[in-house]
């Protein structure tokens, strides 16, 4: 059974090799608030029409469960590249109930958010291991130096799997995508505004070279 | 604060460094790792300490590294070797916390006490 289900595989990948069809399972992964979700719909908004992946909210651990979508066409540089698109839960090493109640939650739906946000951070984790690359989105105003960055970077480097920078909310008068690429100068970096739309064919046409 | 040379860690499986990090952390203690972890034991040590988040009791972990060095040595590179990780801080996150954090410095300040 696992001989010819690994043959049923290598058959597939060999057939894509030689109709150079391009498809790739991507996570957007990233700390809380980095704008994951608010990426992640503009993507879905710009090549597949209206769909959303979910609300995006100044509440950190807005998304607690990972959302996927699949066959997500991107078209850029005279190619295309079919998506399987994640948006993972934001990354954390700690996760304190009274951070939501400050945003005016009460303390049980603050624990009940704490609860589900650190089941999300698993859940975000496990998908490392199923993923051909990665997007990490970073918000541009706040300092690159985080461990959750820093993680995520040299999982990816270890594994040998593409991974994208994601320099985000370069509309605000703080961003500073120039203290990232300095951060991790041995990867790409696209400077956008998710919100606002700003130089996000930049980043399609990085995304088709980098996972295509 | 408890530091722990490279040596002992050297000696140690992934999961028993992660349980001795988490059982000192959550006593209050701070850790300090000579040779760090890999990433990949980052990682695991991050998805350990969620499911042991309690409110009110624990609610994780600060933990400061810098990235791994790149490229490894030549044989490291032939024989697939991993990258190793760099020196790491780790305390209960209601205790460190980051103030500023270069390519070349980490300053952390830290709370004694209730």
């Amino acid at each position: 059974m696992g001989i010819f289900s690994s043959l049923k595989e290598s058959l597939g990948s060999w057939i894509n090799r030689i109709f150079k069809k391009k498809r790739a399972k991507i996570g957007l992964y990233g700390p809380p608030n980095a704008g994951k979700t608010t990426l992640a719909n503009r993507i879905l908004h710009d090549w597949s029409g209206d769909e959303s992946f979910g609300e995006a909210s100044p509440i950190p651990h807005e998304t607690r469960r990972a959302m996927r979508k699949e066959g997500v066409v991107i078209n850029a540089n005279g190619s295309s590249i079919e998506l399987d698109i994640v948006d993972t839960p934001g990354m954390a090493t700690k996760v304190d109930f009274k951070e939501f109640m400050a945003f005016g939650l009460s303390e049980g739906e603050s624990k009940k958010r704490a609860k589900e946000a650190t089941e999300g951070v698993i859940e975000a984790i496990k998908w490392l291991d199923d993923l051909d690359g990665v997007l990490l989105v970073m918000d541009s105003t706040e300092d690159p130096y985080t461990q959750v960055n820093v993680v995520v970077i040299g999982n990816m480097e270890a594994r040998k799997l593409p991974l994208l920078i994601v320099a985000n909310k370069m509309d605000l008068p703080d961003a500073s995508p120039a203290r990232i690429k300095a951060a991790f100068p041995q990867h790409a970096m696209v400077p956008i505004s998710a919100l606002e739309g700003s130089n996000i064919d930049n980043l399609y046409q990085a995304i088709a070279a980098h996972f295509g | 604060m408890d530091l722990i040379s490279g040596e002992k860690l050297e000696k140690m499986t992934s999961m028993e460094k992660i349980r001795l990090i988490l059982d000192k952390v959550k006593n209050g203690k701070i850790v300090v790792l000579e040779s760090g972890l890999t990433s990949d034991e980052e990682v695991r040590l991050i998805e350990m300490t969620m499911t042991e988040i309690r409110v009110d009791e624990f609610s994780g972990i600060e933990i400061e590294s810098y990235p791994s060095k790149k490229g490894g040595s030549f044989l490291d590179r032939i024989f697939g070797r991993s990258l190793k990780g760099r020196m790491t801080v780790i305390g209960p996150a209601n205790q460190i916390r980051t103030i500023e954090k270069d390519k070349y410095q980490i300053s952390t300040k830290v709370s004694v006490g209730d």
